[in-house]
Order: structure tokens, then sequence, then C-alpha cells
């Protein structure tokens, strides 16, 4: 057994030290990330590569294309369509119908890792017959992930799983029915490509870039010390238009007494809320 | 088996009780859950594989079969005593140091979400030795790796007896890896668990 190499156990000052390197050099800030999965995902990129600690901040120092590889390990990029179908079930019912009031339907997928999330809105949307007048931006700060999802094809063992989730979220046909499928890959649809856009946001130092009738950001928030959530959700509250609606992920719940005065709760289960007062 | 003051004494000293299982586990924890007093100075955290999509009725079986308030893992949420905790589907669930947990839906572990090992290594960092961690029936090896972490560390290992157990592979290899300080009949558990506060000054 290689000591050096098979899981070594991040300290708290190696940790700090990381933080330290990456925020000066690369620009980029961790230190409000939840730290026992930021660990985990240091201790996993040292595994992968094959590299002790002090190898990692050479690299960090040293290499500067490095960091795109380190950024794509360090977020967690696990993602499905139509993820906890009771989700889109509680959108179409309880969201959808006010978002077809609207002559234009602006949405927001941040922290839209390879587009699978954006997708699954735009089929939705597709099949309430309000795609040709919605528009879904994603965002993420991982540019690799990005490109994914501008390609939107995935593999078919992806799709395949996926396709699960979507016989429970009740919408008609089949998954497949959206997609086109060569070989071992599928490709979304193009009339499902056209009213998307993926481009570079980040959250913790972005700010406000349109205004929205609709943000899903699902699973990020976990990542996050509560007091940056707080600064997010004052980016999204920022972001929306009056009675516009947030979707965060079912685990997700918004408990600052501040936020649930600004934002009123339209499905507990799934979190999904409007924003409300001034 | 007779139980030693050891296990004893370490198991009233714990602030977790950790009890991890998969397959052929349902029913013994179950029990376990049922006798556990009202008042109780611990947090249970409870890890078992389970699918998602199916809205799975387990964490209201448990609150049927217990006394203790009992709630299904959310993120950022206090750990408190005198509470079960039940990790859900399609998330690890990990405890910070301040006394929170956090969840996380990165790569599943063993073909597993929760991952009983995930969950383990967490709480080894935070807790050290003051956890009973008690690995049941299953059928792969998820836990294991976790529950030698969790031995380093000081905290009392546990693997249910694969004799006793409906599915042997997961005790099994906490056993092979040297990761269990005691193998236990379902029984002994049963027993330790019901150990009555005023035996630690024997």
């Amino acid at each position: 057994m290689n000591i050096s190499v098979s899981k070594e156990t991040i300290t708290d000052a190696q940790l700090k030290e990381l933080i330290d390197i990456v925020k000066k050099i690369h620009g980029f800030d961790f230190s409000d990330y939840t730290e026992a999965s930021f660990k985990r995902r240091i201790g996993r990129i040292l595994m992968l590569k094959k590299l002790a600690f002090y190898d990692l901040k050479h690299l960090l120092i040293n290499d500067p294309p490095f960091f795109q590889e380190f950024l794509e390990e360090i977020t967690v990029n696990v993602t499905e369509m139509f993820r906890d179908p009771a989700f889109y079930k509680a959108l179409r019912s309880q969201v959808v119908p006010y978002l077809s009031t609207y002559q234009h339907v602006k949405i927001w997928c941040a922290g839209c890792s390879s587009g699978e999330e954006a997708y699954s809105l735009a089929i939705l949307l597709k099949e309430e017959n309000l795609l040709k007048r919605s528009f879904i931006y994603g965002t993420d700060v991982n540019t690799e992930v990005l490109n994914e999802a501008k390609k939107g094809i995935y593999s078919l063992r992806k799709i395949k799983s996926y396709a699960e989730n979507y016989v429970f979220t009740g919408l008609p046909g089949s998954l497949t029915d959206h997609f086109t499928i060569a070989y071992d890959a599928a490709a979304i649809q193009s009339e499902l490509k056209q009213n998307t856009l993926f481009s570079v946001h980040n959250l913790i130092s972005d700010t406000v870039f349109n205004e929205f009738q609709m943000i899903s950001c699902r699973n990020v928030f976990i990542y996050f010390e509560t007091e940056l959530q707080h600064r997010i959700l004052e980016l999204f509250y920022n972001s929306l238009c009056p009675l516009g609606y947030l979707c965060l992920g079912n685990k997700e719940t918004i408990r600052s007494d501040a936020f649930r005065k600004k934002f009123k709760v339209i499905n507990q289960k799934e979190n999904i809320y409007q924003k409300i007062g001034a | 088996m007779a139980l030693d003051a050891h296990i004893k004494q370490q198991w009233l000293s714990s602030q977790i009780l950790l009890l991890g299982g998969s397959a052929g586990s349902f029913k013994l924890l179950f029990k376990l859950v049922k006798v556990l007093p009202e008042s109780f100075d611990k947090t249970v955290i409870i890890i078992i594989h389970r699918k998602k999509n199916f809205y799975s009725e387990i964490e209201k079986l448990f609150a049927e079969n217990s006394r203790m308030s009992l709630r299904e893992i959310s993120d950022k949420e206090p750990i408190q005593a005198n509470t079960i905790y039940i990790a859900p589907a399609n998330y690890h669930s990990l405890v910070e140091k301040d006394g929170f947990f956090s969840l996380d839906v990165s790569e599943a572990v063993w073909y597993s979400k929760p991952s009983i090992d995930v969950t383990f290594e967490s709480v080894a960092e935070v807790y050290r030795d003051s956890v009973t961690a008690i690995l049941f029936s299953g059928a792969n090896q998820d836990g294991a790796e976790g529950l030698l972490k969790l031995r380093r560390s000081g905290a009392l290992t546990i693997a249910q007896d694969p004799a006793d157990a409906e599915m042997t592979e997961m005790p099994q290899a906490a056993i092979d890896m040297h990761a269990a300080e005691y193998v236990l009949s379902f029984e002994d558990i049963f027993e330790l668990l019901q150990t009555p506060p005023d035996t630690q000054h024997n």
C-alpha cells in the first residue's frame, strides 16, 4: 500500500493553505465551501491524479493550466435529467400555469453542470407548449462542463438511467422521444437547444445579469456554508421579477427568518419558493 | 458471549450511534430503534441503502417504531442529541465540525448513495472516539472502510456476526479488514444498546 497515494487525510492547516493558494493565484474563493465535502473532493483529486498533497500545491502554483483540471474535479458535476421526478410534477401543476401568463419566460438554471437539468426544463416547457416563448440560461463556473452542455450529447447509458426518472414525471411519451440516437450516444433535438444559452457565471463573485421569471439552483447550496447561501439568496432575490419562482434542491430548505419573509413557500417538500415583499 | 466492561463503558460514553446496513438489515434496525428510550443522550444516525424514486415509507415505519424524535437529514441541519437521523436517498450524508449535517450528490460509492463509508469516515473525522458504530447485514462491501477509519480514530466498532446475518458480505468485509473491534450476534447488540447508564461505575 502506497501511503502517500492512498486516501490521505487532509489537515485543517493544509486545507486553509490550499484555499489561500487558489484564491491568491487563481481568484477562486472556496473559503465558504462546506468543509467535509470539500475535503473529500481534495482527497479524491489526490487519489485520481496519484498525487501527494505537496504535489498538488506545487501544481496549483506552478502549472497554470492544471487549475482547470482542478476546478473540474473539485466541483461536483454529478447530475441527472429529471432528478426528483416529483419536483417536475410540482413545477407542472404549481408553477407552469403562472409562467404561461408571461409573454416571455426567462429561466436561469444556476450551476447547470453538463446541462441535464436545463434540458429537462426545456423538455417540460415544450410539452407545456411554452418553449417557443421561453429562454433558458444555463450557467456554471466550470467551462469544461459548459462545453458539454452546449453540445447536448449524452451517452446512451446515461440516457437510459434518466429515462426511468422521466417515466415518474408523468410527462407524455418517453425521454428518448426528445433525442436523436446514433450508436451509443444521444443528442438532444435541436428544437430544444434553440432557446438555451450556456455561459460562465460564478455565484460567489459575479452579480445580477438579467431578470428572470424562474431560477432553478438545485443541489448547489449543499456545497456552501450558510452565510454564503444567504449571499446567493440575495443575488437570486435581486435577479427575480416580482412573484418570480425560486427552485432549490429537495433537501435545501430556506431556514433563515429574514429570507422566509422574502420568499413564500409554494411547495415545501420540493423547496419551491416565490419572491414576495419589496 | 457476555459483554465485557470495556464495551459497555465505551458505548455509554459515546455521543453518536452510527447504524449502517443494507439488504437484510431493515427488520433488525426497526427492532433496535424500538428499544431506544424516549430520553436518550445520544444522536443516532442511520444509513441504509435505498433506491431513489421509490417513495419509501422507511421514515414513517421508523417513526412509528420509535419513541425518539426522528427525521430525514436535510442540508445544514443541526445535529442534536436524543434524535434519530436517517440518510436520504440519492445523497451522501456528511457531518461538519460545527455541529451540522451537510449533503453531497457526488459519485456513488460501492454503487450506493447514500454510502455508509462516506458517512462513517466523516463522523470519524469529527467525533473521533465518542462514537459507537455498528455494521449490519448487507450484500456489498460498503461500510467496511469507514468502520476501519472509525476504529483507528478510537471509536467502538462492531460488526454483526455473519453467522447471524441474512447477507454476510458487508459485516464479513469489515471483519476481514480488521475494522470491527467486536463481532456480536444481534442479541448481544440488542443487549448492549439497553445497558443501563449506572453500569458505568461497576
